[in-house]
């Protein structure tokens, strides 16, 4: 009789706290659970009361790793409250700032958090005797993300001198041309992550779930356009809550959301399936070298996907400071204005689309906040997922089970903190 | 041998245990030659338990973590408290100014009955700390410092003294002279002032000095016609904990 028990409690290398629960009896599967376990944090309770101008300082705490999507999200549903309608300068900022996020979450996920899995060891640590150059690759954008966010923030973890109605301080141009010839050399870095990822076989696992993205008619959207779904089509932000439906679950401290189907997908794959003719010609080109084409319904491919977005994000951020220097920057007005209403914020985050949801009264308060983050929208099709795969692999080590598990989990770089508002395995 | 070093992380946002990975490649080589780091869950899979280091993310908000947190300082020669969660409770004491069942209710609606969490505090109120790395997020080239003078055993040098004097040496114009309230004349320095720099104000995520000249800042408060309240209310974003125990 074979049983298997298998329980991973705090699936390491992902941000946040999470347990894979699987028990299994005789090739028939007793239970399998994704649970959350991190400590609730409240942060829409904090929100509450709290007069505008520290709404982006406090919600960009909600993650370390996230925390300009945060940031923007909050700015941005201030501003649709307030009736304020950022400049093109604005814009071009907070893309160029967005992308520096982009760059650097990603990185961390694929080179450091996920490629151990397939290289055979448990962290990034020994890499530095066995691959060094990828190690220092990986810091190098690092390093490039980070000082891209300085420039235009002061820092990448709890930005600055973005916020509502434009930046506190502007970027010096040099500066801007400086970093632009080291993007040009993270190019020739990010060719070389696209040859590992080509080395690294990917778990062949098909579930075709919903896939829910932001969709922007004039690019690859990150901070604008509207909500798309493969299922649904195109639902306008404003109506935000008729496609994430969120619910409670008595094993979970975060949210689980559902809307056409028992669940949908959110993040790099979800983008990728649904805007993948917009990405830039690299970043194209990169995902055929890697054998990504839309459709694409293998979970373990979000990463894949996101070395394709990386490539991407470079490429705009060239793009974005060529615009910057050829119109320059100019200290403009303060378009800042107070008015009671409700306001959302929808970008997409590194980890898939985000909510922030104010409502302010006529003194520029906070009366009511929702957040809903994309690694609750992806609890549930975790959950699914598992349900799918473990059948098929049943048969293997429990050792095998586990790794392959917790490599899904993983896959989808859920950022717990966020979402608490993991990987528990038993096989019986 | 390479004393063993451990991170952990309670209630946070885990951005200081990020910002331990942004360092140059050979920052992070040098740091594996002095180190071995041996517990890193958000980055490591392999866990050991015979750390002498253990680095603390987070404040504590809830039962479960008392026992944890205990564990570690039984195991630990050396606790370092890492930023402002761990060393004063940080953004996570916003919750404290409500009743927990009403935050819960805020959040989670019907179910709260079934969410576990108390007011956050600071690490030091449930075990003693050795080493304090400030601010949210600390600055990385401190946090360095203070892993240069721990292994040394040595007391690193951390500034007691006001931002204000940080900011005057990057060359901003006061805050104040801008119409806005700000922290610096009694908050702790270390960050360069890096928010007034950024074109914002200081929101104190470094605790106060040992002993703030509270009436000076009040007299500033006077000359620029703004309000106490207005202070508290930007002091209680990472000062609520001591603020609430007062």
């Amino acid at each position: 009789m074979k049983q298997v028990n298998i329980n991973v409690h705090q699936v390491t290398r992902v941000e946040g706290h999470g347990n894979i629960v699987l028990s299994a009896r005789d090739g028939k599967i007793e239970e399998i659970r994704w649970e959350v376990t991190e400590s609730p944090r409240l942060f829409e309770a904090m929100l509450r009361g709290r007069y505008y101008d520290d709404a982006s300082h406090i919600a960009s705490r909600i993650c370390g790793i996230c925390s300009i999507a945060h940031s923007t999200a909050s700015i941005q549903a201030t501003e649709a409250a307030f009736g304020i309608q950022p400049s093109e300068q604005t814009l071009l900022l907070r893309k160029l700032l967005y992308s520096a996020e982009l760059l650097e979450s990603h990185i961390l996920h694929a080179l450091f958090l996920v490629a151990p899995d397939f290289l055979g060891v448990g962290s990034v640590f020994p890499l530095v005797a066995t691959h060094k150059d990828v190690v220092l690759m990986a810091l190098r954008l690092k390093k490039l993300a980070y000082n891209l966010a300085e420039l235009l923030a002061q820092r990448k973890t709890h930005p600055l001198s973005c916020l509502v109605g434009g930046f506190a301080k502007l970027p010096d141009l040099s500066e801007l041309e400086a970093i632009r010839g080291r993007l040009e050399d993270a190019l020739v870095d990010l060719d070389a992550t696209v040859e590992l990822f080509k080395t690294l076989s990917i778990p062949d696992f098909v579930r075709e779930t919903e896939y829910i993205a932001l969709k922007d008619p004039k690019e690859y959207a990150f901070i604008s356009g509207e909500i798309a779904s493969t299922d649904a089509g195109v639902t306008p932000v404003a109506d935000y809550l008729e496609v994430t439906n969120e619910f409670c679950i008595p094993h979970s401290t975060a949210k689980y959301t559902r809307n056409k189907r028992d669940s949908y997908m959110v993040g790099a794959l979800a983008r990728f399936n649904i805007n993948h003719d917009q990405l830039l010609p690299q970043a194209r080109r990169a995902a055929t070298e890697l054998g990504l084409s839309a459709p694409c319904h293998n979970p373990f491919m979000i990463t894949v996907a996101q070395v394709v977005e990386t490539v991407h994000a470079i490429e705009d951020s060239i793009n974005l400071i060529d615009q910057i220097l050829a119109r320059g920057l100019e200290e403009e007005k303060n378009l800042m204005k107070v008015r009671a209403g409700r306001g959302i914020g929808a970008v997409e985050a590194p980890r898939g689309i985000l909510f922030h949801d104010y409502t302010y009264d006529e003194n520029g308060v906070l009366t009511e906040a929702n957040c809903v983050i994309p690694t609750n929208q992806n609890h549930n099709n975790i959950q699914k997922d598992m349900e799918a795969l473990v059948p098929l692999i049943l048969g293997e080590s429990e050792d095998k089970i586990r790794l392959t598990l917790e490599m899904l989990v993983r896959a989808y770089d859920p950022c717990i903190s966020c979402s608490a508002h993991a990987l528990k395995v038993t096989f019986k | 041998m390479k004393p063993k070093v451990a991170f952990f992380d309670f209630t946070s946002c885990e951005g200081c245990q990020l910002d331990v990975l942004n360092l140059t490649g050979e920052e992070v080589l040098d740091l594996l030659n002095a180190v071995d780091i041996v517990n890193f869950r958000e980055a490591k899979t392999e866990r050991e338990d015979n750390y002498e280091i253990a680095f603390i993310e987070g404040s504590i908000t809830r039962e479960s973590e008392i026992p944890r947190l205990q564990k570690i300082r039984e195991q630990a020669k050396v606790l370092v408290a890492l930023g402002a969660c761990a060393c004063m409770g940080g953004i996570n004491c916003l919750k404290n100014h409500l009743p927990m069942e009403e935050a819960l209710r805020i959040v989670y609606g019907k179910d709260a009955k079934n969410y576990d969490t108390f007011p956050a505090r600071p690490v030091d109120t449930v075990v003693s700390v050795d080493y304090y790395v400030r601010g949210c997020p600390p600055v990385t080239a401190e946090l360095l410092k203070v892993i240069k003078a721990l292994l040394l055993g040595k007391k690193p040098d951390i500034p007691n003294y006001p931002v204000c004097v940080e900011c005057k040496m990057a060359g901003n114009v006061c805050v104040f002279e801008r119409g806005m309230t700000c922290l610096g004349p009694v908050a702790r320095a270390g960050c360069g002032a890096i928010c007034v720099t950024g074109g914002r104000y200081c929101w104190g995520c470094r605790g106060l000095v040992d002993d703030p000249n509270i009436d000076s800042e009040k007299d500033i408060l006077k000359k620029y016609g703004l309000t106490v309240e207005q202070v508290v209310e930007k002091f209680n974003i990472y000062n609520t904990y001591a603020e609430v125990t007062k």
